[in-house]
Protein backbone atom coordinates (compact mmCIF):
# COMPACT_ATOMS: atom_id res chain seq x y z
CA UNK A 1 0.00 0.00 0.00
CA UNK A 2 1.00 3.92 -1.09
CA UNK A 3 1.25 6.56 0.89
CA UNK A 4 1.86 10.26 -0.33
CA UNK A 5 3.58 11.84 2.98
CA UNK A 6 3.29 15.36 2.33
CA UNK A 7 5.40 17.78 4.85
CA UNK A 8 3.99 21.11 5.48
CA UNK A 9 5.54 24.13 6.43
CA UNK A 10 4.00 27.23 8.03
CA UNK A 11 5.14 30.79 6.53
CA UNK A 12 4.92 32.45 9.77
CA UNK A 13 6.33 30.06 12.08
CA UNK A 14 8.69 27.76 9.72
CA UNK A 15 10.05 24.65 11.21
CA UNK A 16 14.52 24.79 11.65
CA UNK A 17 16.09 25.30 8.94
CA UNK A 18 19.25 22.29 10.54
CA UNK A 19 17.25 19.25 9.76
CA UNK A 20 18.78 17.97 6.43
CA UNK A 21 21.28 15.30 8.02
CA UNK A 22 18.47 14.19 10.44
CA UNK A 23 16.20 13.60 7.39
CA UNK A 24 19.31 11.72 5.69
CA UNK A 25 19.42 9.30 8.18
CA UNK A 26 16.14 8.83 8.52
CA UNK A 27 15.52 8.49 4.65
CA UNK A 28 18.32 5.76 5.37
CA UNK A 29 16.12 3.85 7.90
CA UNK A 30 13.18 3.98 5.19
CA UNK A 31 15.33 2.12 2.77
CA UNK A 32 16.75 -0.29 4.67
CA UNK A 33 13.12 -1.65 5.67
CA UNK A 34 12.06 -1.26 2.78
CA UNK A 35 9.65 1.81 2.55
CA UNK A 36 11.25 4.01 0.46
CA UNK A 37 9.98 4.86 -2.84
CA UNK A 38 10.29 8.15 -3.55
CA UNK A 39 11.63 11.18 -1.65
CA UNK A 40 12.28 15.27 -2.22
CA UNK A 41 12.30 18.66 -0.78
CA UNK A 42 10.48 21.48 -3.17
CA UNK A 43 11.65 25.19 -3.94
CA UNK A 44 9.43 28.10 -2.55
CA UNK A 45 5.87 28.28 -3.76
CA UNK A 46 6.89 31.64 -5.66
CA UNK A 47 8.69 29.62 -7.91
CA UNK A 48 5.10 27.28 -8.89
CA UNK A 49 3.47 28.47 -12.54
CA UNK A 50 -0.19 26.88 -12.88
CA UNK A 51 -1.37 26.07 -16.20
CA UNK A 52 -4.89 26.06 -17.27
CA UNK A 53 -5.26 24.68 -20.74
CA UNK A 54 -9.04 23.45 -20.25
CA UNK A 55 -9.97 26.50 -22.63
CA UNK A 56 -9.07 27.38 -26.48
CA UNK A 57 -5.92 28.28 -25.10
CA UNK A 58 -3.15 27.24 -22.20
CA UNK A 59 -2.97 30.62 -19.49
CA UNK A 60 -0.60 30.37 -17.18
CA UNK A 61 -0.14 31.88 -13.95
CA UNK A 62 2.59 32.78 -11.31
CA UNK A 63 2.67 31.02 -8.11
CA UNK A 64 0.65 28.35 -6.37
CA UNK A 65 -2.47 27.46 -7.34
CA UNK A 66 -3.58 27.94 -3.66
CA UNK A 67 -2.54 30.84 -1.63
CA UNK A 68 -2.09 30.13 1.72
CA UNK A 69 0.19 30.54 5.09
CA UNK A 70 0.29 26.35 5.38
CA UNK A 71 2.17 24.92 1.87
CA UNK A 72 3.60 22.16 0.25
CA UNK A 73 7.29 22.03 1.31
CA UNK A 74 8.26 17.92 0.48
CA UNK A 75 6.65 14.44 -0.29
CA UNK A 76 7.65 10.97 0.18
CA UNK A 77 5.96 8.26 -1.17
CA UNK A 78 6.57 5.52 1.20
CA UNK A 79 5.34 1.79 0.43
CA UNK A 80 4.06 0.14 3.95
CA UNK A 81 1.33 -2.60 4.70
CA UNK A 82 -1.04 -0.54 6.16
CA UNK A 83 -2.05 2.66 8.24
CA UNK A 84 -0.74 2.10 11.78
CA UNK A 85 2.59 1.82 10.13
CA UNK A 86 2.56 5.16 8.12
CA UNK A 87 1.22 7.08 11.47
CA UNK A 88 4.30 5.69 13.47
CA UNK A 89 6.49 6.83 10.88
CA UNK A 90 5.10 9.96 10.17
CA UNK A 91 5.18 10.68 13.83
CA UNK A 92 8.91 9.98 13.75
CA UNK A 93 9.09 12.00 10.55
CA UNK A 94 7.49 14.83 11.76
CA UNK A 95 10.09 14.92 14.73
CA UNK A 96 12.97 14.55 12.38
CA UNK A 97 11.98 17.68 10.22
CA UNK A 98 10.39 19.50 12.36
CA UNK A 99 7.22 20.18 10.74
CA UNK A 100 3.66 18.89 10.32
CA UNK A 101 3.07 15.70 8.37
CA UNK A 102 0.19 14.49 6.40
CA UNK A 103 -1.05 10.74 5.31
CA UNK A 104 -2.67 10.23 2.07
CA UNK A 105 -2.99 6.52 0.84
CA UNK A 106 -3.35 6.38 -3.22
CA UNK A 107 -6.01 5.12 -4.47
CA UNK B 1 -42.60 -10.23 24.99
CA UNK B 2 -42.97 -13.34 23.25
CA UNK B 3 -40.33 -16.24 23.64
CA UNK B 4 -38.86 -15.96 20.25
CA UNK B 5 -39.03 -11.77 20.06
CA UNK B 6 -36.97 -11.95 23.65
CA UNK B 7 -34.60 -14.59 21.95
CA UNK B 8 -33.66 -12.06 19.26
CA UNK B 9 -33.17 -9.09 21.63
CA UNK B 10 -30.98 -11.38 23.61
CA UNK B 11 -28.84 -12.46 20.63
CA UNK B 12 -28.82 -9.13 19.01
CA UNK B 13 -27.32 -7.90 22.40
CA UNK B 14 -24.86 -10.84 22.76
CA UNK B 15 -23.92 -11.36 19.51
CA UNK B 16 -24.36 -8.61 17.14
CA UNK B 17 -20.43 -7.22 17.95
CA UNK B 18 -19.56 -11.28 17.80
CA UNK B 19 -20.93 -11.45 14.26
CA UNK B 20 -19.90 -8.15 13.05
CA UNK B 21 -16.36 -8.83 14.19
CA UNK B 22 -16.11 -12.10 12.47
CA UNK B 23 -17.16 -11.29 9.15
CA UNK B 24 -15.02 -8.16 9.08
CA UNK B 25 -12.19 -10.40 9.64
CA UNK B 26 -13.01 -12.90 6.66
CA UNK B 27 -14.34 -10.13 4.47
CA UNK B 28 -11.63 -7.82 5.56
CA UNK B 29 -14.86 -5.10 4.85
CA UNK B 30 -17.17 -3.23 7.50
CA UNK B 31 -19.52 -2.43 5.36
CA UNK B 32 -20.08 -5.96 4.00
CA UNK B 33 -20.12 -7.10 7.68
CA UNK B 34 -22.60 -4.37 8.98
CA UNK B 35 -25.14 -5.11 6.56
CA UNK B 36 -24.90 -8.75 6.13
CA UNK B 37 -24.72 -8.90 9.85
CA UNK B 38 -28.35 -7.01 9.88
CA UNK B 39 -30.15 -9.11 7.04
CA UNK B 40 -29.03 -11.83 9.14
CA UNK B 41 -30.92 -10.09 11.98
CA UNK B 42 -33.71 -9.74 10.19
CA UNK B 43 -33.92 -13.01 8.80
CA UNK B 44 -33.88 -14.45 12.09
CA UNK B 45 -36.81 -12.77 13.01
CA UNK B 46 -38.27 -14.63 10.18
CA UNK B 47 -37.14 -17.85 10.14
CA UNK B 48 -37.34 -18.19 14.16
CA UNK B 49 -40.93 -17.61 14.16
CA UNK B 50 -41.65 -20.00 12.06
CA UNK B 51 -39.11 -22.43 13.11
CA UNK B 52 -38.54 -21.96 16.14
CA UNK B 53 -35.33 -20.39 17.67
CA UNK B 54 -32.29 -22.64 16.61
CA UNK B 55 -30.07 -24.38 19.56
CA UNK B 56 -27.22 -22.16 18.91
CA UNK B 57 -28.43 -18.72 18.03
CA UNK B 58 -25.30 -16.99 17.86
CA UNK B 59 -23.63 -20.28 15.34
CA UNK B 60 -26.50 -20.04 13.07
CA UNK B 61 -26.32 -15.54 12.98
CA UNK B 62 -23.03 -16.59 12.25
CA UNK B 63 -23.82 -18.69 9.26
CA UNK B 64 -26.48 -16.87 8.03
CA UNK B 65 -24.52 -13.97 7.76
CA UNK B 66 -21.56 -15.33 6.21
CA UNK B 67 -24.19 -16.66 3.58
CA UNK B 68 -25.91 -13.04 3.08
CA UNK B 69 -22.23 -11.51 2.45
CA UNK B 70 -21.04 -13.95 0.43
CA UNK B 71 -24.70 -13.10 -2.02
CA UNK B 72 -24.17 -9.98 -2.02
CA UNK B 73 -19.99 -10.05 -2.95
CA UNK B 74 -21.26 -12.04 -5.69
CA UNK B 75 -23.87 -10.05 -6.60
CA UNK B 76 -22.25 -6.95 -6.68
CA UNK B 77 -19.53 -8.51 -8.19
CA UNK B 78 -20.11 -10.76 -10.48
CA UNK B 79 -17.43 -10.23 -12.97
CA UNK B 80 -15.06 -10.64 -9.91
CA UNK B 81 -12.18 -13.37 -10.33
CA UNK B 82 -13.47 -16.65 -10.05
CA UNK B 83 -9.90 -17.71 -7.77
CA UNK B 84 -10.78 -15.31 -5.42
CA UNK B 85 -14.11 -16.52 -4.41
CA UNK B 86 -13.06 -19.88 -4.27
CA UNK B 87 -10.11 -18.68 -1.48
CA UNK B 88 -13.25 -16.87 -0.05
CA UNK B 89 -15.57 -20.12 0.09
CA UNK B 90 -12.84 -22.11 1.23
CA UNK B 91 -11.67 -20.21 4.18
CA UNK B 92 -13.02 -21.29 6.92
CA UNK B 93 -10.01 -20.85 9.03
CA UNK B 94 -11.55 -21.89 12.71
CA UNK B 95 -12.78 -18.74 14.82
CA UNK B 96 -9.95 -17.34 17.71
CA UNK B 97 -10.03 -19.00 21.17
CA UNK B 98 -12.52 -16.61 23.09
CA UNK B 99 -11.69 -14.91 25.74
CA UNK B 100 -7.78 -15.03 24.31
CA UNK B 101 -6.33 -11.31 23.67
CA UNK B 102 -6.76 -11.14 20.40
CA UNK B 103 -10.95 -11.84 20.39
CA UNK B 104 -12.34 -10.44 16.74
CA UNK B 105 -14.49 -8.09 18.73
CA UNK B 106 -11.29 -6.08 20.49
CA UNK B 107 -10.31 -5.74 16.88
CA UNK B 108 -13.57 -4.31 16.06
CA UNK B 109 -13.41 -1.90 18.70
CA UNK B 110 -9.65 -0.98 18.42
CA UNK B 111 -11.06 -0.17 14.52
CA UNK B 112 -13.84 1.40 15.53
CA UNK B 113 -12.04 3.79 17.74
CA UNK B 114 -8.36 4.54 15.58
CA UNK B 115 -7.35 7.92 16.32
CA UNK B 116 -6.70 8.47 12.44
CA UNK B 117 -10.73 8.70 12.45
CA UNK B 118 -13.04 12.35 13.66
CA UNK B 119 -13.88 11.78 17.60
CA UNK B 120 -17.43 12.16 16.10
CA UNK B 121 -16.71 9.68 13.55
CA UNK B 122 -15.11 7.12 16.36
CA UNK B 123 -18.54 7.17 19.12
CA UNK B 124 -20.76 6.81 15.87
CA UNK B 125 -18.63 3.86 14.66
CA UNK B 126 -18.84 2.30 18.06
CA UNK B 127 -22.31 2.20 18.70
CA UNK B 128 -23.45 0.92 15.34
CA UNK B 129 -20.40 -1.55 14.68
CA UNK B 130 -20.21 -2.47 18.35
CA UNK B 131 -23.47 -1.88 20.51
CA UNK B 132 -25.68 -2.54 17.06
CA UNK B 133 -27.69 0.43 17.59
CA UNK B 134 -29.80 1.62 14.19
CA UNK B 135 -28.34 4.79 12.74
CA UNK B 136 -31.55 6.46 13.51
CA UNK B 137 -31.19 5.63 17.16
CA UNK B 138 -27.70 7.11 16.89
CA UNK B 139 -28.75 9.91 15.15
CA UNK B 140 -31.42 10.94 17.41
CA UNK B 141 -29.19 10.31 20.43
CA UNK B 142 -26.56 13.11 19.25
CA UNK B 143 -29.74 15.95 18.11
CA UNK B 144 -28.67 14.74 14.45
CA UNK B 145 -30.53 14.08 11.11
CA UNK B 146 -30.22 10.23 10.45
CA UNK B 147 -28.70 11.43 7.27
CA UNK B 148 -26.31 13.37 8.64
CA UNK B 149 -25.50 10.39 10.79
CA UNK B 150 -25.56 8.28 7.80
CA UNK B 151 -23.00 10.08 5.98
CA UNK B 152 -20.63 10.47 9.15
CA UNK B 153 -20.76 6.25 9.61
CA UNK B 154 -20.48 6.11 5.67
CA UNK B 155 -17.75 8.29 5.47
CA UNK B 156 -15.67 6.82 8.25
CA UNK B 157 -16.03 3.52 6.72
CA UNK B 158 -14.60 4.67 3.27
CA UNK B 159 -11.62 6.05 5.31
CA UNK B 160 -11.13 2.90 6.98
CA UNK B 161 -11.23 1.09 3.64
CA UNK B 162 -9.23 3.88 1.52
CA UNK B 163 -6.35 4.49 3.98
CA UNK B 164 -6.34 1.15 4.97
CA UNK B 165 -6.86 1.35 8.67
CA UNK B 166 -5.91 -2.61 9.84
CA UNK B 167 -7.52 -4.85 11.52
CA UNK B 168 -6.04 -6.12 14.17
CA UNK B 169 -4.72 -5.61 17.69
CA UNK B 170 -2.27 -2.28 18.37
CA UNK B 171 1.33 -3.77 18.98
CA UNK B 172 2.25 -3.74 22.61
CA UNK B 173 3.71 -0.44 22.89
CA UNK B 174 0.78 1.44 21.03
CA UNK B 175 -1.84 -0.84 23.40
CA UNK B 176 -1.89 1.79 26.41
CA UNK B 177 -2.59 4.76 24.16
CA UNK B 178 -5.18 2.81 22.07
CA UNK B 179 -6.96 1.72 25.05
CA UNK B 180 -7.02 5.11 26.67
CA UNK B 181 -8.58 6.50 23.30
CA UNK B 182 -11.66 3.47 23.29
CA UNK B 183 -12.19 4.73 27.00
CA UNK B 184 -12.11 8.45 26.13
CA UNK B 185 -14.73 7.00 23.61
CA UNK B 186 -16.99 4.92 26.02
CA UNK B 187 -16.84 8.04 28.52
CA UNK B 188 -17.90 10.44 26.09
CA UNK B 189 -20.88 8.41 25.09
CA UNK B 190 -21.62 7.86 29.04
CA UNK B 191 -21.26 11.42 29.34
CA UNK B 192 -23.68 12.61 26.63
CA UNK B 193 -26.54 10.25 28.92
CA UNK B 194 -25.59 11.53 32.01
CA UNK B 195 -25.56 15.08 31.42
CA UNK B 196 -27.55 15.23 27.92
CA UNK B 197 -27.37 17.87 26.05
CA UNK B 198 -29.91 20.11 24.21
CA UNK B 199 -33.53 21.27 25.03
CA UNK B 200 -35.49 18.49 23.56
CA UNK B 201 -33.78 15.28 25.53
CA UNK B 202 -34.50 14.40 28.70
CA UNK B 203 -31.73 15.71 31.43
CA UNK B 204 -30.38 12.14 31.90
CA UNK B 205 -30.58 9.56 28.74
CA UNK B 206 -30.14 6.29 30.56
CA UNK B 207 -30.33 4.50 27.29
CA UNK B 208 -26.62 5.77 26.27
CA UNK B 209 -25.47 5.47 29.97
CA UNK B 210 -26.55 1.58 29.71
CA UNK B 211 -25.14 1.28 26.42
CA UNK B 212 -21.89 3.07 27.62
CA UNK B 213 -21.80 0.66 30.74
CA UNK B 214 -22.54 -2.50 28.55
CA UNK B 215 -19.83 -1.31 26.07
CA UNK B 216 -17.40 -1.06 28.99
CA UNK B 217 -18.05 -4.35 30.57
CA UNK B 218 -17.38 -6.24 26.76
CA UNK B 219 -14.16 -4.11 27.29
CA UNK B 220 -13.64 -5.36 30.83
CA UNK B 221 -14.34 -8.89 29.77
CA UNK B 222 -11.82 -8.62 27.07
CA UNK B 223 -8.96 -7.05 29.08
CA UNK B 224 -9.42 -8.34 32.33
CA UNK B 225 -5.90 -6.92 33.35
CA UNK B 226 -6.22 -3.51 32.03
CA UNK B 227 -6.71 -1.00 35.66
CA UNK B 228 -8.24 2.05 33.57
CA UNK B 229 -10.77 -0.27 32.12
CA UNK B 230 -11.29 -1.49 35.57
CA UNK B 231 -11.55 2.36 36.64
CA UNK B 232 -13.61 3.54 34.10
CA UNK B 233 -16.50 0.94 34.57
CA UNK B 234 -16.50 1.73 38.46
CA UNK B 235 -16.49 5.04 37.75
CA UNK B 236 -19.22 4.46 35.31
CA UNK B 237 -21.23 2.52 37.99
CA UNK B 238 -20.71 4.65 40.91
CA UNK B 239 -22.55 7.40 39.35
CA UNK B 240 -24.71 5.61 37.19
CA UNK B 241 -25.82 4.05 40.90
CA UNK B 242 -26.93 7.81 41.86
CA UNK B 243 -29.00 8.48 38.68
CA UNK B 244 -32.59 7.53 40.19
CA UNK B 245 -32.15 10.25 42.93
CA UNK B 246 -30.58 12.71 40.45
CA UNK B 247 -33.56 13.95 38.91
CA UNK B 248 -36.41 15.84 40.87
CA UNK B 249 -40.05 14.75 40.03
CA UNK B 250 -39.95 17.72 38.46
CA UNK B 251 -37.57 17.49 36.17
CA UNK B 252 -34.77 19.41 37.63
CA UNK B 253 -31.57 18.10 38.46
CA UNK B 254 -30.31 17.69 42.00
CA UNK B 255 -27.04 18.34 43.59
CA UNK B 256 -24.99 15.39 45.09
CA UNK B 257 -25.40 17.58 48.58
CA UNK B 258 -29.15 17.15 48.44
CA UNK B 259 -29.76 14.21 47.08
CA UNK B 260 -31.81 11.23 48.49
CA UNK B 261 -29.01 8.85 49.58
CA UNK B 262 -31.47 5.76 49.83
CA UNK B 263 -32.72 5.94 46.65
CA UNK B 264 -28.95 5.04 45.07
CA UNK B 265 -28.54 1.71 43.89
CA UNK B 266 -26.93 -0.39 46.52
CA UNK B 267 -26.14 -3.16 44.05
CA UNK B 268 -24.46 -1.01 41.80
CA UNK B 269 -22.64 0.92 44.54
CA UNK B 270 -21.55 -2.57 45.44
CA UNK B 271 -20.21 -3.64 42.37
CA UNK B 272 -18.15 -0.19 41.73
CA UNK B 273 -17.11 -0.20 45.46
CA UNK B 274 -15.75 -4.19 44.87
CA UNK B 275 -13.72 -2.98 41.45
CA UNK B 276 -12.36 -0.12 43.21
CA UNK B 277 -11.08 -2.07 46.00
CA UNK B 278 -9.50 -4.28 43.62
CA UNK B 279 -7.48 -1.31 41.67
CA UNK B 280 -6.69 -0.34 45.61
CA UNK B 281 -4.61 -3.26 45.85
CA UNK B 282 -2.77 -3.06 42.69
CA UNK B 283 -1.91 0.46 43.84
CA UNK B 284 -0.73 -0.77 46.78
CA UNK B 285 1.41 -3.11 44.78
CA UNK B 286 2.62 -0.56 43.11
CA UNK B 287 0.86 -0.25 40.59
CA UNK B 288 -0.02 3.62 39.28
CA UNK B 289 -3.40 4.16 38.60
CA UNK B 290 -4.79 6.19 36.12
CA UNK B 291 -7.00 9.18 35.74
CA UNK B 292 -10.40 7.06 35.19
CA UNK B 293 -9.09 4.79 38.95
CA UNK B 294 -8.74 7.69 40.94
CA UNK B 295 -11.57 9.52 39.49
CA UNK B 296 -13.66 5.89 40.59
CA UNK B 297 -11.77 5.97 43.81
CA UNK B 298 -13.55 9.92 44.59
CA UNK B 299 -17.05 8.95 43.62
CA UNK B 300 -16.76 5.25 45.80
CA UNK B 301 -15.50 8.35 48.45
CA UNK B 302 -18.75 9.90 47.84
CA UNK B 303 -21.31 6.42 47.67
CA UNK B 304 -19.50 5.53 50.87
CA UNK B 305 -20.92 8.23 53.20
CA UNK B 306 -24.78 7.95 53.74
CA UNK B 307 -25.19 11.86 54.76
CA UNK B 308 -23.55 14.66 52.71
CA UNK B 309 -22.04 15.35 56.15
CA UNK B 310 -20.41 12.40 56.57
CA UNK B 311 -18.20 12.53 53.14
CA UNK B 312 -14.49 12.49 53.52
CA UNK B 313 -13.76 15.42 52.15
CA UNK B 314 -9.95 15.02 53.14
CA UNK B 315 -9.67 11.84 51.14
CA UNK B 316 -11.36 13.51 47.84
CA UNK B 317 -8.83 16.53 48.15
CA UNK B 318 -5.68 13.97 48.09
CA UNK B 319 -7.29 12.16 45.19
CA UNK B 320 -7.91 15.34 43.75
CA UNK B 321 -3.89 16.57 44.24
CA UNK B 322 -2.87 12.93 42.75
CA UNK B 323 -5.23 13.17 39.46
CA UNK B 324 -3.99 16.89 39.22
CA UNK B 325 -0.16 16.22 39.00
CA UNK B 326 -1.84 13.61 36.24
CA UNK B 327 -4.25 15.89 33.91
CA UNK B 328 -3.35 19.26 35.20
CA UNK B 329 -6.34 20.52 33.33
CA UNK B 330 -8.43 23.51 34.49
CA UNK B 331 -11.40 21.18 34.66
CA UNK B 332 -9.81 19.08 37.31
CA UNK B 333 -8.83 22.60 39.28
CA UNK B 334 -12.26 23.24 39.31
CA UNK B 335 -13.68 20.24 40.84
CA UNK B 336 -10.40 19.92 42.97
CA UNK B 337 -11.67 23.80 44.30
CA UNK B 338 -15.31 22.52 45.23
CA UNK B 339 -13.10 19.70 47.46
CA UNK B 340 -11.40 22.75 48.77
CA UNK B 341 -14.44 24.79 49.40
CA UNK B 342 -15.56 22.23 51.75
CA UNK B 343 -12.13 21.81 53.93
CA UNK B 344 -10.83 25.49 53.99
CA UNK B 345 -13.90 27.44 53.03
CA UNK B 346 -15.54 29.19 50.06
CA UNK B 347 -13.06 31.98 49.87
CA UNK B 348 -10.22 30.18 49.82
CA UNK B 349 -11.99 27.80 46.90
CA UNK B 350 -12.86 30.95 45.28
CA UNK B 351 -9.60 32.62 44.95
CA UNK B 352 -9.09 29.12 43.33
CA UNK B 353 -11.74 29.34 40.58
CA UNK B 354 -11.14 32.64 39.80
CA UNK B 355 -7.85 31.86 38.32
CA UNK B 356 -9.14 29.77 36.09
CA UNK B 357 -11.33 32.43 34.29
CA UNK B 358 -9.36 33.01 31.57
CA UNK B 359 -9.12 28.38 30.68
CA UNK B 360 -13.00 28.00 31.69
CA UNK B 361 -15.14 31.24 30.28
CA UNK B 362 -17.20 29.70 28.19
CA UNK B 363 -17.85 26.45 30.31
CA UNK B 364 -21.23 26.52 32.24
CA UNK B 365 -19.41 24.45 35.55
CA UNK B 366 -16.93 27.03 36.46
CA UNK B 367 -19.55 29.74 36.33
CA UNK B 368 -22.29 27.53 38.18
CA UNK B 369 -19.22 26.59 40.76
CA UNK B 370 -18.55 30.24 41.14
CA UNK B 371 -21.86 31.26 41.65
CA UNK B 372 -22.38 28.66 44.45
CA UNK B 373 -19.39 30.13 46.07
CA UNK B 374 -20.37 33.50 45.75
CA UNK B 375 -23.51 32.82 47.35
CA UNK B 376 -22.22 31.45 49.87
CA UNK B 377 -19.88 33.93 51.19
CA UNK B 378 -23.13 36.21 50.80
CA UNK B 379 -22.00 37.99 47.95
CA UNK B 380 -25.38 37.93 45.94
CA UNK B 381 -25.01 40.64 43.44
CA UNK B 382 -22.28 38.76 41.98
CA UNK B 383 -23.35 35.55 42.20
CA UNK B 384 -26.40 36.52 40.26
CA UNK B 385 -24.68 37.54 37.57
CA UNK B 386 -22.56 34.08 37.88
CA UNK B 387 -25.88 32.44 37.93
CA UNK B 388 -26.61 34.36 34.59
CA UNK B 389 -23.93 32.84 32.90
CA UNK B 390 -24.28 29.49 33.70
CA UNK B 391 -27.77 29.31 32.87
CA UNK B 392 -26.53 31.03 29.79
CA UNK B 393 -24.07 28.25 28.72
CA UNK B 394 -25.59 25.37 29.97
CA UNK B 395 -27.28 22.29 27.63
CA UNK B 396 -29.03 20.23 30.07
CA UNK B 397 -32.86 21.28 30.63
CA UNK B 398 -32.58 19.58 34.24
CA UNK B 399 -29.50 21.56 35.20
CA UNK B 400 -30.86 24.86 33.90
CA UNK B 401 -34.18 24.49 36.15
CA UNK B 402 -31.82 23.87 39.13
CA UNK B 403 -29.57 26.93 38.03
CA UNK B 404 -33.07 28.87 38.03
CA UNK B 405 -34.31 28.18 40.96
CA UNK B 406 -31.17 28.78 42.55
CA UNK B 407 -31.02 32.32 41.37
CA UNK B 408 -34.55 33.18 42.32
CA UNK B 409 -33.53 31.66 45.62
CA UNK B 410 -31.15 34.93 45.92
CA UNK B 411 -31.59 37.44 48.35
Amino acid sequence: MRYLISVIDDKNDPGSTDRRPAISAFNERLIAEGHWVFAGGLADTDTATVIDNRGEQAVFSDGPFVESKEYLAGIWVWEVPDLDVALKLAAEASKVCDRKIEVRPFR
Amino acid sequence: MSDVEEAITRAHHDEWARVVAALTRRFGDLGIAEEAAAEAFATAVERWRADGVPPNPGAWLTTTANRKAIDRIRRENKRDDKHKEAQMLLDDTPPEPLGAIDDDRLRLIFTCCHPALAVEARVALTLRMVGGLTVPEIARAFLVQATTMEQRITRAKAKIKAARIPYRMPSADDLPARVSGVLAVLYLIFNEGYLASGPGTDPVRHDLTAEAIRLTRLIRALLPRSGEVAGLLALMLLIEARRPARVSTGGELVPLAEQDRGAWDAELIAEGHRLVRERLAAAAAGVAPGRYQILAAINAVHTSARDIRDTDWSQILALYDRLARLDPSPIIALNRAIAVAELDGPEVALAIVDRLAEALAGYHAYHATRADLLRRLGRGHEARAAYDRAIELAGNTGEIAYLTRRRAQLR
